[in-house]
Formats: C-alpha cells, sequence, structure tokens
C-alpha cells in the first residue's frame, strides 16, 4: 500500500507542477492577478507532495520491503539502517527523486523570500520552475519509478554499494543535487527576465543570492565527492578528471564565471546579456551533468545504445530546455542593450577577464569530457583523456585567474589606474614573492612550480589583508577600527573570505603536488618502512566482521623519531552479499600532513602488499572550499539582498546614464 | 579614442584572448590524447613506441605473477587473437582478477613488454573510465569464449 500511496503522491505533484508552470506563465502574460497569485500555494503544495513521496519511499527502505524493486536492488536486511536511508539516493530512481526534491525545496524558497519582488516576475520565475519539475516529475514516473514493484516479494535485497557505503557518499549526492538544481533559480530568473523583455538591473540582483547560495552547495557537494574518492577509493588521489566528476566541475565553473558577472551587471548594468547567457548555460550545464552521470552513457555508449528509454528522455528533455532557452534568449537578446561603459583597465575588465578565463576552463572540460563520448559513440574510434591534459590546461589557465583576483577586488569601476594599483598592492607583492622563495626551502626542496603555486596563493592571501587594512585606514572619521570594519557590508566580507579559501585551497593543491610520496611495499609482520620522516611498522593482519562484511584488518604503529605518532588500522573488506571486494584505508588526518595507509593483497601467507602515503597540507584542500562555501553564505545572507527594490530602478538608470 | 571605437577595440581583444584559449586548449588536447589499441594491433605494430597509450582484454588466467620484490606484478593481456605481456610495479585494483577483464596504460618497451603506469579495472558502475567499459564488455564476451575453449581443452 505505501509504494503506492507514494506513486499517488508524485502524480498529484505532478499535477501541481503543470498547474504551477501554466498559471504562472500563461497569467504573467495575460496580467491575470489571480492566476499568477496561485503560483504560491501551488509550489507549496507539489513540495508537499514530493516530500510525502520521498519520505513513502524513505519509509520502504527502512521497513526492508524488498517486494519494491528499487529497495531491492539498493538495499538489504543486514545493511544499517543509516545506510539505509542514505540507500534511497543510492542508485538512480532515487537519486531522481532527490533532484526532484531539492527543486521543489528551491521552488518553496523562492515562494517565501520573494515578498519584495514585483508579482508578475515571481509568476514567471515560479512558472519556469514548474516547467523544469513537470519534465523530471514526468521523467520519473515514466522512465525510472523508484515504487515499481516485483512480485514475488524478493527474500532479501541485492544492498547498496559497497563503495557508497560511508559518511560522504551519505552527504554528498544532496549537496550536489542542491547545487545542481539550485542553479534552476538563475535560469528561471534569466528566462523569466527574457519573457517580461525586462532586464534591467533589478533582476541581477534578485537572483544573486540565490546563485550564490547554490553555488555554495555546488562547492560543498564536490568537495565531499572529492573528499570521498580520497579515502574510499583507496589510492590516495583527490581528483582523478573522471567523467562523472568533470560533470559536476563544468557547472561549478560556469556559476563561478556567474556570480562574478551578476555583480557587474547589479552594480553596473553592464554585462547583460552576456549573464542572461551564462544563467542558461550553468543550468544548462547541470543538466548535462545529471545526463551523463544518470544515463549510463558514460559506462558505456552502447549499453546507453541497447536500453535509450532513459537516456532519450534526459536528452530530449535537455534539447526542450536549453535550445527552448537559447532560442528566446537569441530573439530577446538583442533588445537587451549593453548596460554602463567602462575603460579597459577597470574593475569591469578584470572581471570581463575571470570570465573568458572560466568560461574557457569550462569549456576545456566540456571538450575533454564529451569529445572521447562522440569519438566512441560515432564509432571512429577509443581515446580516453587523462589528467595530463587537464593539468596542462589548468595550470595556464588558473595562474592569470588568480594573479587577477589579487587586483581586481582593488581597482576602481569604470576607470582604474595603474599606478594607484601598483602603490597599493606593493606590500601584497612583496609578500607573495617573499613566500614563494622562501617557504619552499622551509619543505626541503625548491622548485618552479611550488614557487609559483605559493606565489599566487600568498598573493591573494596578502591582497585580501590590503582591502581590509584599506578599510580600517580610510573610513572617514575618527571611529574605531572596530567601528569601522563593522560597517563592511557582509558581501563583502563574504568575498574576502571566499577568496582567501582559494588561496588556502591552492596552497593545498601545490604542497600535495610538490612534496607528496608514497610507496608500495611488501611487508612480514615486524617489517618498517619510512616515508616522510615517519616510520610505519607492519604488526600482521586479523580478521574481523562487519555487519555486512568480512575484513582482513592490519595494525600498523606509526612513530616519528622514536616516538608513536598512532596506530592504523587499514582493512581489505568483503562484503557479503555482492562478494566484492573494498580497500579501506586508514588515515591519520593532520593540520599539514596525512598519513594514508592502504593495504594491497596477501603475497603469502603472512605478507602482505601495503601502499603508504605521506600527503603535506592535503587537507588544505578541502579546508579552502569549505572557506569558499562559507564565503559564499555570508554573502548571500548579505542585508541588501533583503531589502525592497523599489529604489533600484532609479540606481540603475542612473548606473546606465553615467 | 570614440566610445564606440574603444567598445570594439575591447571585444576584438576579448575575441583574441578568447582565440588564444582556445588554440592552447586544442593543442593541449592533442598532445595528450590517450589511445586505444587492442592486444592485436599492438602486435601489428599499429601502437606507437614511446607515447603512452591503453590496452585492454582479459588477463588471461595462470598468468599473473609476482616478482620478488612483491610488489612488482607481471600478468598477459589477451584479446583472445593475440597476448601482450605487461609488467606493473604498484598495487592491483581490488577487482582485478584473471580471467576478468582489464584496461591499462603504459608504453610499449623494445623487447614488446607493456610497461603500465596505471591499471584500471572495473571498480563500480559510475566509476569507470569509458574505454574500460568496453574493453570489459569485449572482455567478457571473450572470457565466455575462453572458458569455453578452457572446458573443452579440459575434457
Amino acid at each position: 500500500m505505501i509504494p503506492e500511496l507514494g506513486q499517488i503522491a508524485l502524480a498529484l505533484a505532478l499535477c501541481l507542477a503543470l498547474a504551477q508552470a501554466l498559471l504562472g506563465l500563461v497569467g504573467a502574460a495575460r496580467a491575470q492577478t489571480v492566476w499568477m497569485a496561485a503560483t504560491r500555494p501551488a509550489a507549496r503544495g507539489q513540495l508537499a507532495f514530493v516530500a510525502i513521496a520521498f519520505a513513502l519511499l524513505t519509509y520502504s527502505f527502512i521497513a526492508n520491503d524488498f517486494s519494491v524493486v528499487y529497495v531491492e536492488s539498493n538495499s538489504n536486511s543486514a545493511l544499517p539502517l543509516h545506510y539505509r536511508i542514505a540507500g534511497v539516493w543510492g542508485g538512480h530512481e532515487g537519486s531522481m527523486l532527490l533532484w526532484i526534491l531539492m527543486l521543489s525545496v528551491w521552488t518553496f524558497g523562492v515562494t517565501l523570500f520573494s515578498r519584495q519582488l514585483p508579482l508578475e516576475m515571481v509568476a514567471r520565475v515560479l512558472g519556469v520552475m514548474g516547467l523544469v519539475s513537470t519534465g523530471f516529475l514526468l521523467f520519473v514516473l515514466f522512465t525510472s519509478n523508484p515504487f515499481l514493484r516485483r512480485f514475488p516479494a524478493a527474500a532479501d535485497g541485492r544492498d547498496l554499494n559497497p563503495l557508497l557505503q560511508d559518511p560522504g557518499m551519505v552527504m554528498h549526492p544532496p549537496m550536489l543535487y542542491m547545487g545542481y538544481v539550485g542553479f534552476s533559480i538563475a535560469f528561471s530568473f534569466a528566462v523569466a527576465a527574457l519573457l517580461s523583455g525586462r532586464l534591467d538591473a533589478a533582476w541581477a540582483r534578485w537572483s544573486r543570492p540565490w546563485t550564490t547560495a547554490a553555488w555554495c552547495f555546488l562547492t560543498v557537494g564536490i568537495a565531499l565527492g572529492s573528499g570521498w574518492a580520497y579515502y574510499e577509493l583507496g589510492w590516495g588521489g583527490w581528483w582523478f578528471w573522471d567523467p562523472v566528476e568533470n560533470a559536476s566541475f563544468m557547472p561549478w565553473l560556469t556559476g563561478t564565471a556567474l556570480i562574478h558577472s551578476l555583480a557587474v551587471t547589479e552594480k553596473r548594468g553592464a554585462f547583460r546579456s552576456w549573464t542572461v547567457l551564462l544563467a542558461i548555460l550553468a543550468f544548462a550545464l547541470s543538466l548535462l551533468g545529471t545526463f551523463l552521470v544518470r544515463s549510463g552513457v558514460l559506462t558505456s555508449v552502447h549499453a546507453f545504445a541497447t536500453d535509450p528509454t532513459r537516456g532519450i528522455f534526459i536528452l530530449a528533455l535537455l534539447v526542450i530546455v536549453i535550445g527552448g532557452s537559447l532560442l528566446l534568449y537569441v530573439w530577446r537578446a538583442p533588445k537587451i542593450g549593453l548596460g554602463g561603459s567602462f575603460e579597459p583597465l577597470s574593475r569591469e575588465s578584470f572581471l570581463l577577464a575571470n570570465n573568458v578565463i572560466f568560461a574557457s576552463a569550462a569549456g576545456s572540460v566540456l571538450l575533454g569530457t564529451l569529445y572521447p563520448l562522440a569519438l566512441d559513440a560515432s564509432g571512429l574510434g577509443k581515446i580516453s583523456v587523462g589528467p595530463p591534459y587537464f593539468e596542462t590546461v589548468f595550470v595556464p589557465l588558473m595562474a592569470p585567474a588568480l594573479f587577477l583576483m589579487g587586483v581586481g577586488p582593488l581597482a576602481r569601476w569604470k576607470q582604474a589606474s595603474l599606478p594607484d594599483l601598483a602603490s597599493r598592492l606593493r606590500w601584497a607583492l612583496a609578500a607573495a614573492v617573499l613566500a614563494a622563495l622562501a617557504l619552499p626551502f622551509a619543505m626541503g626542496r625548491w622548485g618552479v612550480m611550488v614557487a609559483l603555486g605559493l606565489l599566487l596563493a600568498a598573493w591573494v592571501a596578502a591582497s585580501g589583508a590590503v582591502q581590509i587594512w584599506e578599510k580600517v585606514r580610510n573610513a572617514a572619521g575618527a571611529a574605531s577600527a572596530w567601528t569601522r570594519l563593522s560597517g563592511v557590508p557582509r558581501a563583502t566580507w563574504g568575498m574576502l573570505l571566499a577568496h582567501f579559501g582559494v588561496a588556502v585551497f591552492v596552497v593545498g593543491v601545490t604542497m600535495v603536488k610538490g612534496y607528496e610520496s608514497e610507496k608500495d611495499v611488501r611487508m612480514e609482520p615486524g617489517d618498517t618502512v619510512e616515508i616522510g620522516g615517519y616510520t610505519f611498522r607492519f604488526d600482521g593482519v586479523r580478521d574481523v566482521n562487519g555487519p555486512n562484511y568480512v575484513a582482513g584488518r592490519a595494525q600498523i604503529p606509526v612513530t616519528r623519531n622514536g616516538k608513536p605518532v598512532t596506530t592504523l588500522y587499514p582493512e581489505k573488506r568483503i562484503y557479503r552479499v555482492q562478494n566484492q571486494p573494498m580497500t579501506e584505508a586508514a588515515i591519520d588526518t593532520g593540520f599539514t600532513r596525512d598519513l594514508y595507509v592502504s593495504l594491497g593483497e596477501a603475497v603469502s601467507d603472512s605478507a602482505w602488499v601495503v601502499r603508504v602515503h605521506h600527503k603535506p597540507f592535503i587537507d588544505w584542500i578541502w579546508g579552502g572550499c569549505l572557506l569558499m562555501a562559507l564565503g559564499g553564505a555570508l554573502a548571500a545572507s548579505d542585508r541588501r539582498y533583503r531589502l525592497a527594490a523599489k529604489r533600484q530602478p532609479e540606481h540603475y538608470a542612473a548606473a546606465a546614464a553615467r | 579614442m570614440k566610445p564606440r571605437h574603444k567598445r570594439i577595440a575591447m571585444i576584438v581583444g576579448g575575441l583574441a584572448a578568447l582565440s588564444a584559449a582556445g588554440v592552447f586548449v586544442l593543442a593541449a588536447f592533442r598532445e595528450n590524447l590517450v589511445f586505444f589499441f587492442t592486444p592485436t594491433q599492438v602486435e601489428a605494430k599499429e601502437a606507437p613506441q614511446g607515447r603512452a597509450f591503453r590496452i585492454g582484454g582479459m588477463v588471461v588466467p595462470g598468468s599473473v605473477k609476482r616478482q620478488a620484490d612483491g610488489v612488482t606484478v607481471e600478468f598477459v593481456v589477451t584479446d583472445t587473437a593475440k597476448n601482450v605481456p605487461v609488467v606493473y610495479k604498484g598495487i592491483l585494483p581490488d577487482l582485478f582478477r584473471e580471467g576478468k577483464g582489464v584496461v591499462t596504460q603504459g608504453k610499449l618497451g623494445g623487447d614488446g613488454v607493456f610497461y603500465a603506469s596505471e591499471v584500471l579495472a572495473k571498480h563500480d558502475e559510475n566509476y569507470m573510465p569509458p574505454a574500460a567499459a568496453d574493453a570489459i564488455k569485449k572482455a567478457q564476451s571473450i572470457n565466455e569464449k575462453a572458458t569455453h575453449t578452457l572446458v573443452e581443452s579440459g575434457k
């Protein structure tokens, strides 16, 4: 009974999504106030029904209802409760339902925080979101129904993929989807603005906090995925340039360009058509990411061709959403106008350079991800594009971006002066050069790439410090430093924090790339291996039993200069239901280094192959991502986004006239 | 300069920067493409010397040998028609098995041995590079054939 109720709830949600779309779009076109006002309750009702469906599916998982095909293929009665709940989004159908739930949650958010917006705008935005939701609900109901039953019921489930039985994987998909789906708001605002034909700076201000919030979730989601790959795949890498990862990285790059370009559009009215295009592209790439990961096209182009229902459906959705919005763009964009003018040396042009760089980066990832697929699909041979390509492309692209990140925030809008910038930044430059020259020696070895990375990281951090210092010094009156600083808007603090996060991230990447070391060794009990100044002793492997696996667990005490540091217990697990072996690495996390040990295989009765890693500063990579996301959250919560938008048109008209 | 000219100059500059980035990305792309070859193609000397590429197929049952250091592994990859001996130093993936599909990346030595820098085995439906998927599929059909022959020769 429960799964059938879930299905009914989904069908009702579909009706409401359709109503929301039609009432919003048609109501706005015909200026029907009552219709437009009905979009809010429709959106809230939709959330209620989607949430009911999701809760019922979760219940089926908790209750071990193996008559439901989806539960049977993604859970098992021996699976611990928290992984049974996480199993709801462990497979295709459930994660699509999660996608829809996220979309309803965001839509609900728009209905709550849109009181200062004109009703017509709200109706159009909710209408577009309703259309997207309709598409995905149809997709779930017709091709990926999680509530399908099997008869007779299975005795037990086939278990959740062991790789997904991990706390990081519990949080990763919801965060990632919050990010992906969040860009639907920027998209809906852009399409609504195109429809209304009024693409003023007001819409940029409205969509800014939403876009930034979505970007924060995406950042955290990607960081969680990377952290998961680091400790769960067992090989110590944190980013593999795998198509699955690239699928989430492309919307992030475009989203990063978008939040910067929105800043220009809001403050100066410039880049308007470009910003709209970016908003469409960011969501398009989110959809593409969903398509790539969920259609099976990555696993095998040919498997996709043999059972293409789902893939074709998402592809059609992709074509309708992207194609439709791009057509609308081509039709409306000429009316948008150009906005405020600016000099070649100004904050606008620095942000333009940022956009050019991030768009190129997104394009290069798109090329490296889709070209091999296209080649394979058309039978022209098989190629792979690995980390060397992406690294070759990203270092030269991101180095100037980091340099500009130090200059841009200090440059004046409209027209900046080079001598002025140089004199304000001379101490930051000196500090950066000093760091680049001295720090690598402290690590024991000087290298060009390490020096470059540290130079850029220190440059970004020092330039942030200069900005804070100028705010303290330049504030008018005799106010104390604290009052001066508390007058700085949250959005500025957010920007500073996010940029500081980038610096921390760059330090992490640079140090890991430059100084990491690893060894694969055959070890008998009592053998020791030394790496990065730490001594690892292998004390043998004994058998342990988990709830749904058996494992060989090694005991490896670590010492440094004879003093004990920690004891690591890496495991080699066999998950009983799927009979799948898994390497469970043991990690000692530290502020300046991780010690990472994974078990290879037994080569004799007592000897094992063991891989030990020393990874300096690796946690700074995820720490930096977290700071970026926190900075974004701070910026999105700025008060001025919640103020009534009435002043906006005059402000904008003044900006455009300048 | 008139504002209009300035704007045109900036657009031209932006486009120039974009196309420079484009040229650079494409060059890097060509430079770092990794092609996929079957053991038959390797035998026919179609694969490049001194440049990394991938081979895929099935690990010949009984061919996996560990050298005395314990971490260097030798095995033979076959597409049932031809064999390529592979040497790899390091830990093999969890799902590396004799008789199962494998994709490995590395360089071909002058001695005809493939020196692998990376070994990929099927890990998870979401965690598999496209080339591996196909090779595994191929290798699995090969696998079936091979077991047939094994069973028949065992009779």
